[in-house]
């Protein structure tokens, strides 16, 4: 058999579009979804601007039966995993249910559930608290609801890495499909908009607190200021090539060519930070060169000293302006999990139409960066192969993944 | 809360576990259907039986709960408490 | 293609992964040698909730540890810094390394990771400081001001994957994995999986949750899933007795050294068990429900001893779940009949929860470590408080008093919220056929 993981369907729940084609043309128009909070008063705190994700009716898209047990977030990955699933052209029940298996990352649970609850248990009591709060906040809600709702049997589990989650859970899926499970639902939706999740946010002391949407997250530019949180993400539908061809699949957006991870040491080490190392590993992986990567979509801190230990590593590895590097993440903030996962999705798309999005809002890069090629002010067309995903998260998660656009016709000869 | 009427118990499960537009209304009709076939699991009656204790001030024993097994029996359960409360 | 049920492809060269080090936080005794003493001694450490007034709550009884972290080593920034159940991962995590021999050994950082299990994180630091920064939940707009400069670790867990790569000096592979109650098989599994790829030779690697929190003892009060015998804290965790009406919280951390089989030999460790099998599967049922049959753990489980090579008769011990509400109980207990057959009837099968309460994500791990140890004394700890076994529950449960038994293969299961089943086979690496 092939192993080869190629994704097959895309679902998007991001702050400039809900539904994968929205979202891509807004972000190749350069529509931002970052604004002012509006899901709560937030006068009161430091940092007032958000990536939220807006047009989202959920009895619109949810079985009225899920609306009590669930928090914004699952509700949004539940709805990126009814896309991806109808953007693969795959029907659950007509696929072996041990061979579905559901691998998302999270970061946060269901936080504005779970404020709720904590209000009512300490203003009002214990008995106070909902039946739904066992799972509704915990970390592995998505998994478990998208796997009830879709019937999916085959082994499954939750990352969390932050940031590096979407990659995490990513590289996850092709191990299971290298290990014989050929249909993966993975990717990661999080968010945590409400003033419990902020004061976390805020505690980090890295949010822009910058009134001007468009000025307020400028990743390696000199005037980068901090990050903007962001909800959503994306669910990706990644399978077996083999499996897809048979069941019909439509021409998948790519392969999942190569991917690594690793966690930076100590800060007092003395140790450096482990992104170019993973870079190399990644690209051995997919048996590439860094001449091989056609562009790369960076983490993209927004803030100045890890944006300078990305643009170095990048930069080590692919050579000064050697790649084309962007972060169309400018356009909806930092989603923690579905970050990466949103990246995934956007490189696969770009490959898909040979085109770049650019870095929004970024028009002066640091000296420290001058060493990246990005790509700023439109879309740059390209032929593209090949993209490179990293990711950076909070306590030193780190993970890079090599897509790579299949040749050839499809479906392909036996 | 003098009395627990069907349209209470109909706002509560409504509160507790959502609306389902293909699952069977509660009416007349369906007073003696099992929650089960009207579409709530164990969980959604858990958090109605706990709506219902605080909205009507009564406690409910867990296996008195788990006994009222259709909307007839869980309306004659709490009522029989609110008025047991009263008297 | 077809589907392989088995979900297992084999390879001739396949890496093999082995436990070198054990560490252990638990109710009723810290590290391993007290944890195992609890346990062989049949010893309840289930009591009525110190850590914190339940007097509101329903059940009102907890396993909990007698855990001091300055004692344990724990400096005041790490005291600042980590919520409890981190304290546990890097206090067991240091047991395990220094267990293992592979303290400054000076191993490829890069070569070796962490996948740490964990179902609710750092709950304990999020409902108190919730109270403080919302002043006891007076106000939904809560004032960041009192929030504490760490809270953004304790609100996303990945952060117990960095506390412990940092003892270990880890750079490789590290992740949180959290997939409920059965995390910390999960984590293992996974951590296994990562050696055998060749993506790691060493994993530092188990499961920590510390949840006695009034949050967390009131979302288990509200779908009525732990016990209210409070008037007999010693003996309310119950599982297969007939009398069992729920779990008993517990709390606790498991963590261990793997390694591939030749780095542990090449550098004499003593080895443990060998992490033969390892499957995961959902019942895409019902968040909290269980059918009774536990078609998708028997299935776990025949995909598991599959992976392991081994028949359904070699296991000498099976390490239930055991959780000791209605439902679990039975659930298993089929479940083992459906993957096991008669063998079901003919092997000891315990639930060390009896005595150590249900520590969530964390349990897994923990009953990982009472497999190991079983296999490594030749002792098979018992069920506590099982007097009366339910009809449906007609297995073998070791009742009350550890049992002397040669163990050369176990099978341990979880099962949690969110439909989550798992199951994990354990050898001898000596005693397997190639």
């Amino acid at each position: 058999m092939s192993a080869r993981a190629v994704v097959t369907g895309l679902g998007v729940a991001a702050p400039n579009g809900l539904g994968t084609e929205e979202y891509w043309k807004a972000t190749l128009r350069g529509e931002s979804g970052i604004g002012p909070l509006t899901r709560f008063d937030a006068s009161t705190y430091p940092a007032r601007l958000a990536g939220e994700v807006t047009g989202f009716h959920a009895p619109d898209h949810i079985p009225g039966r899920l609306l009590p047990q669930t928090d914004h977030m699952t509700r949004l990955a539940l709805v990126a995993a009814d896309f991806s699933l109808a953007d693969a052209g795959a029907d659950p029940e007509k696929l072996p249910e041990y061979g579905m298996s559901v691998v998302t990352a999270n970061s946060y649970g269901g936080f504005e559930f779970g404020q709720r609850e904590l209000e009512k248990l300490w203003s009002q009591g214990g008995s106070h608290v909902s039946a739904y709060q066992s799972f509704a906040w915990f970390y592995a809600v998505n998994t478990g609801q998208i796997s009830i709702r879709h019937g999916m049997r085959g082994p499954s589990g939750v990352l969390v890495t932050e940031q590096a989650g979407g990659i995490d859970a990513t590289g996850h899926a092709r191990r299971h499909i290298r290990k014989g499970t050929p249909f993966v639902l993975t990717g990661g939706v999080d968010g945590a908009l409400s003033p419990w999740g902020w004061t976390a946010y805020l505690s980090v002391g890295e949010l822009s607190t910058r009134e001007d949407p468009r000025r307020a997250y400028l990743p390696f530019d000199a005037d980068a200021s901090g990050w903007v949180p962001g909800e959503g993400g994306a669910v990706l539908t990644v399978e077996d090539e083999e499996f897809a061809r048979e069941r019909g699949a439509g021409r998948p957006y790519g392969e999942i060519a190569g991917y690594a991870s690793g966690v930076d040491p100590r800060p007092d080490s003395g140790r450096p930070p482990v992104l170019r190392r993973v870079i190399e590993q990644a690209l051995a992986d997919a048996g590439l060169g860094p001449r091989d990567i056609d562009v790369v979509f960076a983490d993209a801190a927004g803030v100045p000293e890890p944006d300078r230990i990305e643009a170095e590593a990048v930069t080590a590895v692919f050579g000064e302006r050697g790649v084309p590097v962007t972060a169309p993440k400018t356009l909806v903030g930092r989603l923690a999990a579905g970050g990466s996962a949103l990246d995934t999705a956007t490189a696969l798309l770009a490959l898909r139409d040979g085109v770049i999005p650019p870095t929004a809002h970024v028009t002066d890069p640091a000296p420290g960066c001058a060493g990246l090629d990005l790509v700023l002010g439109a879309p740059r067309e390209a032929r593209l192969r090949t993209a490179l995903v990293l990711a950076r998260g909070t306590g030193g998660f780190t993970a890079a993944l090599v897509v790579r656009a299949l040749d050839g016709p499809w479906p392909r000869s036996a | 809360m003098s009395q627990f009427t069907v349209e209470h118990l109909k706002a509560l499960l409504e509160q507790a576990a959502g609306q389902d537009a293909d699952a069977p209304a509660l009416t007349a009709d369906t007073l003696d259907s099992s929650f089960g076939d009207l579409g709530y699991d164990s969980l959604a009656m858990l958090e109605v039986a706990s709506l219902a204790q605080r909205q009507c001030g009564i406690t409910l024993e867990d296996e008195a709960v788990s006994d009222a097994d259709t909307p007839r029996k869980l309306l004659t359960l709490v009522n029989g408490l609110i008025t047991a409360d009263a008297a | 293609m077809a589907v392989t049920q088995a979900g297992t492809h084999t390879s001739a060269h396949r890496r093999r992964v082995v436990i070198t080090g054990i560490g252990v936080i638990a109710p009723g005794g810290l590290g391993t040698k007290a944890f195992w003493s609890t346990l062989t001694a049949g010893r309840t450490a289930t009591r009525a909730i110190t850590h914190f007034d339940a007097s509101t709550f329903r059940s009102r009884i907890a396993g909990e540890a007698d855990f001091d972290p300055a004692a344990e080593g724990l400096g005041p920034q790490e005291l600042r810094r980590m919520d409890r159940a981190a304290q546990f991962a890097v206090v067991a995590a240091r047991e395990a390394l220094t267990d293992s021999g592979l303290e400054d050994t000076g191993r490829a950082p890069h070569r070796t990771g962490v996948a740490i299990g964990s179902a609710v994180g750092a709950t304990i630091s999020l409902d108190r400081e919730y109270a403080v920064v919302s002043d006891s939940g007076a106000t939904w707009t809560v004032d960041h001001r009192y929030a504490m400069p760490h809270l953004y670790d304790w609100f996303v867990p990945s952060s117990l994957a960095r506390e412990v790569a940092w003892v270990a000096g880890a750079e490789g592979p590290s992740a949180v994995v959290s997939a409920g109650c059965t995390s910390g098989i999960d984590s293992v599994g996974h951590a296994t999986e990562l050696i055998r790829e060749g993506s790691a030779d060493v994993m530092i690697t188990g499961a920590t949750d510390a949840p006695i929190s009034p949050i967390t003892v009131a979302c288990f009060d509200a779908i009525k899933a732990t016990t209210p015998r409070n008037d007999d804290p010693e003996h309310a965790s119950r599982p297969f007795d007939r009398t069992r009406n729920g779990f008993v919280l517990g709390e606790g951390c498991a963590m261990f050294v793997l390694e591939e089989l030749e780095h542990a030999r090449a550098r004499g460790a003593h080895v443990y068990a060998e992490i033969a099998g390892f499957a995961g599967r959902c019942n895409a049922y019902h968040m909290t429900g269980l059918r009774p049959e536990g078609r998708e753990m028997a299935e776990a489980i025949r995909v598991a001893l599959d992976e392991a090579r081994i028949p359904p008769e070699r296991i000498d011990y099976i390490n239930a779940h055991g959780s000791g509400t209605k439902q679990n109980d039975r659930h298993e207990t089929a479940a083992f009949k459906h993957s096991l057959g008669a063998h079901a009837y003919a092997t000891p099968v315990s639930s060390i929860k009896s005595m150590i309460g249900h520590s969530l994500g964390a349990v897994g791990s923990i009953e990982i470590a009472a497999s190991a140890l079983a296999m490594e004394h030749g002792v098979v700890p018992p069920t506590a408080n099982l007097h009366e076994a339910d009809p449906e529950c007609d297995l073998d449960y070791v009742p009350l008093v550890a049992r002397e038994h040669r163990t050369d293969t176990v099978l341990t299961v979880g099962s949690g919220f969110g439909g989550f089943q798992s199951a994990m086979v354990l050898t001898r690496p000596d005693r397997r056929a190639a």
